[in-house]
């Protein structure tokens, strides 16, 4: 195989399983910004915590690592209605500026929690000795870890958008995130759709968190420093979509690797330049409508 | 009856008229930072960061508090004053008011493209281009690490006296009166800008961008203004900043620099031009008191503070002043 | 009725807007006297907002002319057109709620006499803006409210602050976008009067549903339907329309 080929092959593939765990994390915010028109800058906290629990629960309690990815989503989605009922739900449909102040207070909360609970440094994360070493393709080996990372990631992707499309709570978001006063006036709940769909997002997130332990350590700057990636994935996608953030991941996450690969310096700069063009071009996203 | 009327008459239009008369209590803060200079004299050097930070936080009561617009990128601009004033200072040209009024204008022009894109938008797709703004910059400033000595800080700033006469000392006397000066001149600046007419119309963007289209106002070019103003603004403070420090880094742009201000002013009460002078003073004097026992604990308490505001002082302190007032009007 | 020598205040000709397959604008011909007391009605969704929109600037048309005064302003922006004389209200109230009444109307004055960019000078020290937007304040008895925040105002009052910012801007065309809706009963005499007692060199076009209102107000009617001119003429001839009846009636018929 060619040099080219090879590193295009590389670049593909690094990029997918990262855009898998972007969309992961990020959907969910989609639909909370989108559905209850809340700019949460606070999605990436469900993230951390997700997988703080996954590695704690593999490292210190010795859980396999399926059955901690469970927990930590069961935790994580049952935290976040907590949240939702407390905070979030007094500031729907209230100024941008409250909901920034209050999740960015979250965020400060959160980093300073991380790092009374678990210290300043990156958590260990091993995947399952199933999951370890390189698989062969056939044509050239891959990390396994990687390759499951896609795999999953396709599955978990159709499977979320086959519920949304054949179930009625799926029916029942799809039709509030068009016209959330028309789904109120047919007699939809709104308020427990919402906290539902809240706890399903913080649920994919803490999901999306431990299962890209290995690409987005887990530190207790989590929040802040990988929030820039959430928002372009959910700005570039288009609110309230479902499918445009997965296309928006792919487009970041094959960037991404790509000018790490190519411009290892100076890549974020052309990712931010890169984003700022397309929202000038699309201001309401890929998908969005006008 | 005719003759009652009439005063009523007058007397609304003339409460309007008189509102940009100055107050006796707009004195106070500038009796407060005499007096700090006289009772702190140990602690001059917070004090010229706090007076630098009061800058920063007016700026962005401007475009926030007056114009309505939410950004996340005001470090962007502080960022560009502060290296600006640093790679002049290192590079020979060390007369601090030349650097400041350079500083301005660099930022001034970074405010002004930037708001061309960045103002056309709105809700969250604004909020990301400020955003995206500063971590450009920052990515900029991060690579050119030959240029700007990257997260470890420029190298090699010689700052001149003032006017050539006041030396940057050990104690901070100078850097206390030159940003206290400088701050004078930004409130004034700032204060006849909220009180003219297109201060006015800024208060009118920010409750109604409809009816502000409906009545023939120029909104794009209103808001690019107050966006161009502030942008210069915080220029002048990072200027000072990194005057008063000898010293830049990349944390000039960092996104903690623009959230940061933003609590700060929720602290003091936006909007209301005197939010920052409460609410800076309060947060950074906080902040060197118990971030010094454990930093930690600092962001959690913060944070806390925070979420308890949003949900019940949404006015700050200002704001709770307010409603104390009217109390004690409504008992009368 | 104004002679065939003086051109109509508002005029629309050939105007056409849709978005997709949906055409909320279809050929509207359209005239508006000097003076006019004229009003447009017609079911919901018959696309009376939309050619509010359209006329204001707000939409621009896919196809066809605006002229007022016989002066082409197609290509004018909303801001421009409102410089021209063309001003609106909404039927929803659109107002600087946490503003005071007066400051409302100030504002306005303020951008029709050019000096709403001013930066130098304070607001207050504008005292002919000031005392202008008080005396109109005055006209429609809001002057005792002057100084308090709009959203603390009954709901009547404040369809009372939309028409006082609108008349702020000394419109040559008004379109008032159901002055009374959501309004009780009791207040709503208050509107009716201002209204008629509007100057008589404004030509008016209300926007309306309530046909009580429309009938003491208007003395020409323009029906709309589907994004066309179903018909136009005085109360009378509208009100004996046989086809204007089957649409009301029909509409009433489905609800």
């Amino acid at each position: 195989m060619s040099e080219i080929l090879s590193a295009v092959v590389s670049i593909a593939f690094f990029g997918v399983a990262f855009a898998m765990v972007l969309y992961l994390i990020s959907v969910g915010l989609s639909v909370t910004m989108g559905l209850m028109g809340f700019v949460n800058l606070a999605h990436g906290v469900f993230a951390m915590f997700g997988g703080y629990a996954v590695t704690t629960l593999m490292n210190d309690y010795g859980m396999p690592f399926w059955a901690s990815l469970i927990c930590a989503v069961v935790i994580v989605a049952a935290v976040s209605v907590v949240f939702e009922r407390l905070l979030y739900r007094h500031l729907y449909g209230g100024a941008e500026l409250d909901q920034v102040l209050l999740t960015i207070g979250l965020v400060f909360m959160s980093v300073a929690a991380a790092k009374y609970f678990w210290g300043p440094l990156a958590q260990l994360f091993q995947p399952p000795p199933e999951l370890r070493g390189q698989i062969n393709l056939g044509f050239r080996e891959f990390p396994t870890y990687r390759s499951f990372l896609i795999v999953c990631g396709a599955v978990l992707v159709i499977g979320l958008w086959l519920a949304l499309d054949r179930t009625r709570f799926g029916a029942k978001i799809r039709a509030a995130v068009d016209n959330l006063h028309m789904a109120q006036s047919v007699g939809i709940n709104t308020s427990g759709l919402f906290t539902l769909a809240f706890a399903l997002g913080s649920g994919l997130a803490a999901l999306g968190g431990g299962l890209g332990a290995e690409l987005l350590p887990i530190y207790p700057g989590y929040a802040t420093d990988y929030l820039v990636y959430f928002l372009i994935v959910v700005s570039v996608g288009g609110l309230g979509s479902i499918r445009g953030p997965f296309f928006a991941a792919l487009l970041l996450g094959i960037a991404d690797t790509a000018f790490k690969y190519l411009l290892p310096e100076i890549g974020s700069f052309f990712i931010y330049a890169l984003t700022l063009i397309l929202l000038m071009w699309r201001p309401r996203g890929l998908v969005g409508s006008s | 009856m005719a003759a009652v009327a009439e005063r009523v008459v007058a007397g609304a239009a003339d409460t309007f008229a008189r509102r940009h008369r100055l107050r006796w209590y707009e004195a106070l803060p500038w009796a407060a930072a005499i007096a700090g200079y006289f009772a702190f004299p140990d602690y001059l050097a917070l004090g010229a960061q706090i007076l630098a930070t009061i800058v920063f936080a007016l700026s962005v009561d401007l475009v926030l508090g007056y114009g309505g617009i939410v950004t996340l990128g005001q470090a962007a601009f502080f960022g560009t004053g502060a290296y600006t004033a640093g790679l002049l200072a290192a590079h020979g040209f060390g007369a601090p008011v030349l650097g400041l009024v350079i500083a301005a204008a660099a930022a001034a022009l970074v405010g002004l493209v930037s708001g061309v894109i960045v103002l056309r938008t709105h809700g969250l797709t604004q909020l990301m281009m400020t955003l995206m703004v500063a971590v450009m910059l920052s990515a900029v400033a991060n690579k050119a690490n030959t240029i700007t000595g990257g997260a470890d800080g420029l190298q090699g700033m010689v700052v001149q006296p003032v006017f050539g006469l006041f030396r940057f000392g050990l104690y901070g006397n100078t850097a206390y009166f030159y940003c206290l000066a400088v701050l004078f001149l930004c409130w004034l600046a700032m204060r006849r800008i909220v009180h003219s007419p297109f201060g006015r119309s800024l208060t009118g963007i920010r409750e109604n961008e409809a009816r502000m289209h409906a009545i023939g106002s120029p909104v794009f070019v209103r808001r690019l203004v107050a966006y161009t103003i502030s942008a210069a603004m915080a220029g002048i403070s990072g200027a000072l900043v990194a005057q008063t420090t000898q010293f830049v880094a990349t944390d000039a742009l960092g996104f903690e620099r623009s959230g940061n201000v933003l609590i700060m002013l929720l602290l003091g009460g936006i909007g209301q031009l005197y939010g920052a002078f409460i609410g800076v003073p309060l947060y950074m004097i906080a902040q060197d008191r118990f971030a010094a026992i454990d930093p930690v604990y600092w962001y959690f308490w913060i944070g806390l503070l925070l979420v308890l505001m949003v949900m019940f002082a949404r006015g700050g302190v200002l704001g709770i002043v307010d409603r104390i007032g009217a109390l004690i009007r409504r008992r009368q | 009725m104004t002679g065939a020598a003086t051109p109509p205040a508002l005029e629309t000709r050939g105007l056409c807007k849709s978005f997709g397959a949906l055409t909320v604008a279809s050929r509207i011909d359209f005239r508006l006297a000097r003076g006019a007391r004229q009003a447009l009605i017609g079911p919901n969704g018959a696309g009376k907002t939309s050619f509010v929109n359209l006329v204001t600037g707000v939409l621009k048309p896919s196809d066809g002319r605006i002229l007022l005064d016989a002066a082409d302003i197609t290509p004018l922006s909303q801001a421009q057109r409102v410089k021209r004389g063309i001003v609106r209200t909404f039927q929803i109230t659109t107002l600087f709620r946490g503003l005071s009444v007066l400051e409302n109307v100030t504002l306005a004055v303020s951008e029709r006499l050019g000096s709403g960019g001013d930066i130098h000078r304070a607001a207050g020290s504008r005292r002919h803006i000031i005392d202008e937007a008080y005396a109109l304040l005055e006209r429609l008895a809001l002057h005792d409210e002057a100084l308090r925040p709009v959203k603390e105002l009954a709901y009547g009052r404040q369809r009372l602050v939309e028409i006082a910012v609108a008349l702020g801007l000394a419109p040559k065309v008004l379109l008032l976008d159901e002055p009374a809706a959501g309004v009780p009963s009791s207040e709503s005499g208050t509107i009716v009067e201002t209204i008629e007692r509007l100057p008589a060199d404004i030509a008016l076009l209300i926007i309306e549903h309530d046909m009580d209102l429309v009938f003491r107000l208007a003395r020409r009617i323009t029906v709309l339907v589907a994004g066309q001119i179903l018909v136009e003429g005085t109360p009378q001839e509208i009100a004996a329309d046989a086809r204007v009846r089957q649409v009301y009636l029909g509409e009433r018929a489905h609800a």
